[in-house]
């Protein structure tokens, strides 16, 4: 496309044509009923002032007879910028006035026309036009008695003259103003063009040029801006995530394939064949616990799950969870304890279980007492993992506390990150993202994962909003679990 | 319609994999050939029969002529998906119980698939047993005791109103958890439940725990009603899960 070409398509220079159409087609109609008034306002005066003189005249004539009629004529007939006058006889003769010649045939007919004459001083010999009015007077004398037209036609000239030039300077000034205006509004356009064109093509840093004037343009600029921002930070945080996945996921990826070729290579028998299937459909399985653990986080995090909130009590989760680990616990000689009172939160009630669940497992996995770890004889305290439910203002704490070798403290905001495995636990299965998991449950609902010392150990809190309508009277009554035996007897 | 020709490929599987249930109408319904004739093959050689349709408005016309126990279906189908097929033999009156079958393995999704009119769900990828396990419980043929109040298997009793259960002569003690888990077993005696189908419908969870949760539990609970008995009700199907029957098969 043409420079030109574009210009003409813009918005701005297409409303700009209208608009010269509808100013160029009222001044026309503004002149034109101008025009028409002023001639007919001049018609007007000069019938007026002919019809008055003519009934003067005829007055006279009836009154001082022919002489009178003639000496009136003629003296009038020689005022400067006098009317037209002619008087014949009966024979068509002139006898007084100041016209020269006329159409033919205008004498004979009585009343009102417009017809071509000239004076009888006239050098220039030049038809003129006039409107005269011709009367019959008694003995057969005629009287006309008229008006140039002249001034009425200069008139008419300077108006359409007017329109003439009035219409061009709106021609001019409007294609004028509006190839300027399409012209910048095309300029910012073409750069805001440019900007997403480099931006398409993968420069995420680039943003849109934003003017001074606050207008719809940089407006539009402005939060077009803002857009880039966020698809910019999402974009690097997709890249780091993929980047870990790569990592995270091709590990094991890697030593799958390894084995696999290990036994393609080795085995010799159907029995190590199978073996080393099933360390294959092993190794997967875990592949695809962390790959659904990871999209468990992006869910979480992209707030696709705030869809399915329920009103419910936390600490129906904290026992819940309680009643579902503590045998598992008990296996791995820990204790698992339940304190809890009543939180009530508005949550996604599936993800805060599996958040608080991952905690457990991780108190399970990595808080055992280090003397333990070392075969040294520990006492009941030391091997108890506590669940706690609580409410405190207007947040809900859900706490799982152990009394393992604990996190140290610069590294405990590390060890929320996704697939993060401290260095000591590196050596036990899991894929490193329980603690992240919790994480994002956590800030879903507006609140957080909290790792602190519980001297020795780690006490991991999950931190959420308390359910609006329930801040008071609630913290009052706990009921201590930890102290009776929590498992209860068949009904 | 047993193919031998993919028998070798599937001989590891079928040695411990066998029907726990009576001979089941299978359909099919995913767009992927390969796991589709995976599936099919893998129906048939632990005897049941099962039809195949590549996308959806094939597969609910099957769906809609055949009698089938049980619909397997892909969630993402060309030309009609899983779920407006659902709804569309639901509204039509048909009621085979579905398993949908999906990539999307989240929390919403499920609860979506199962508002649609879908009995239960699988999110991919799965182990066969799991499938099978699930369609087995699903299939029509297996509501019978379901409805009655009083389980029995071989001379275990459990008694769903007054909660009590009974091994012979001995009156067994059971938690209340453990009360729910027996009594899903027995409800499904005879048929294999996998580790996921207890936390889902014993515990109500749908995440994938880390650890072995609910062998613990299977364990306890096995101490309670088979320890000191000559004969074991509660089997560990190896690569499946577990299953509550009278001697072996």
């Amino acid at each position: 496309m043409t420079a030109f070409g574009k210009l003409i398509r813009t918005t701005a220079f297409r409303l700009t044509l209208v608009y010269l159409l509808l100013f160029a087609l009222f001044a026309a109609s503004l002149l034109g009923y101008f025009a028409w008034n002023t001639r007919r306002l001049i018609t007007e005066q000069i019938t007026t002032t002919v019809n008055a003189e003519t009934s003067e005249i005829s007055d006279i004539f009836g009154r001082r007879g022919l002489r009178g009629l003639v000496f009136t004529v003629d003296s009038r007939a020689l005022r400067p910028g006098a009317n037209l006058y002619l008087v014949t006889t009966p024979a068509g003769q002139a006898i007084a006035g100041n016209v020269g010649s006329l159409a033919p045939g205008v004498m004979g007919t009585s009343g009102w026309s417009e017809t071509a004459y000239r004076r009888l001083d006239d050098q220039d010999n030049v038809d003129h036009r006039a409107l005269v009015n011709v009367t019959q007077l008694s003995g057969g004398f005629r009287l006309l008695i008229g008006r140039d037209l002249d001034e009425r036609r200069r008139l008419f000239g300077i108006v359409a003259k007017a329109a003439q030039w009035s219409i061009l300077v709106v021609v001019v000034l409007g294609i004028g103003g509006g190839v300027f205006v399409a012209r910048r509004v095309l300029r910012r356009i073409d750069a805001m063009t440019g900007t997403t064109r480099r931006i398409m093509a993968g420069d995420l840093s680039g943003r849109l040029p934003v003017g001074r004037s606050g207008d719809e343009l940089d407006r539009l600029a402005e939060s077009l801006n803002a857009m880039l921002e966020r698809i910019e930070t999402l974009m690097a945080g997709l890249k780091e995530v993929s980047d870990n996945i790569a990592h995270d996921l091709k590990t094991p990826l890697t030593r799958l394939r390894n084995r696999a070729e290990e036994a393609l290579a080795k085995s010799s028998c159907e029995a190590e064949y199978r073996a080393a299937l099933e360390r294959t459909i092993e190794e997967s399985d875990g592949l695809i616990r962390t790959f659904n653990a990871l999209l468990m986080i992006a869910r979480a995090e992209s707030g696709q799950a705030r869809g399915n909130m329920d009103d419910f009590d936390a600490a129906d989760v904290a026992n819940g969870i309680h009643e579902l680990y503590e045998p598992l616990a008990e296996d791995d000689g820990m204790t698992l304890r339940v304190r809890t009172s009543p939180a009530p939160v508005h949550a996604n009630r599936e993800l805060v279980s599996q958040a608080l669940a991952n905690l457990v497992e991780n108190a399970i996995k990595y808080g055992k007492p280090v003397a333990a770890a070392q075969g040294s004889v520990v006492s009941m305290e030391a091997r108890q993992i506590l669940i706690e439910a609580r409410c405190d203002g207007d947040r809900v704490f859900l706490s799982v506390t152990d009394h393992g070798g604990g996190i140290p403290e610069g590294d405990r905001k590390h060890a929320v990150e996704r697939f993060v495995r401290l260095d000591s636990s590196r050596s036990r299965p899991g894929s490193g993202l329980g603690l992240s998991l919790a994480s994002a449950v956590a800030i879903l609902h507006g609140g957080e994962l909290t790792l602190g010392d519980a001297h020795p150990g780690l006490v991991a809190t999950l931190v959420l909003p308390l359910r609006v309508g329930h801040h008071d009277g609630l913290a009052a009554q706990t009921q201590d679990m930890s102290q009776k035996d929590v498992r209860l007897a068949s009904a | 319609m047993h193919e031998k020709r993919d028998g070798a490929m599937l001989k590891g599987r079928s040695t411990h994999l066998a029907a726990s249930s009576p001979q089941m109408r299978l359909l099919i319904i995913e767009d992927d050939r390969e796991s589709a004739d995976y599936l099919v093959k893998a129906f048939r050689e632990v005897g049941h029969v099962a039809d195949l349709a590549g996308d959806g408005e094939e597969g609910l016309a099957m769906a809609e002529s055949g009698e089938y126990d049980v619909l397997v279906v892909d969630r993402m189908l060309p030309r009609r998906d899983g779920l407006s097929l659902i709804g569309a033999l639901r509204e039509h009156g048909n009621r085979t119980p579905v398993l949908i079958l999906s990539a999307l393995g989240q929390v919403d999704d499920r609860i979506k698939g199962l508002r649609a009119g879908g009995d239960d769900y699988l999110p991919k990828p799965y182990a066969f047993a799991e499938l099978l396990a699930r369609v087995e419980v699903l299939s029509r043929r297996n509501v019978g005791p379901s409805e009655e109040t009083t389980y029995r298997v071989g001379d275990l009793e459990l008694d769903r109103l007054s909660h009590r259960v009974a091994r012979g002569k001995d009156e067994l003690t059971l938690q209340p958890r453990e009360f729910r888990l027996l009594e899903y077993l027995m409800k499904h005696a005879g048929q294999v439940v996998t580790r996921t189908m207890l936390l889902e419908n014993v515990w109500d969870y749908h995440f994938d725990p880390q650890t072995n949760v609910i062998d613990v539990h299977i364990s306890r609970l096995r101490s309670k009603i088979d320890k000191g008995f000559d004969r074991p009700l509660l089997h560990t199907i190896r690569g499946a899960g577990y299953m509550i029957r009278d001697g072996i098969r």
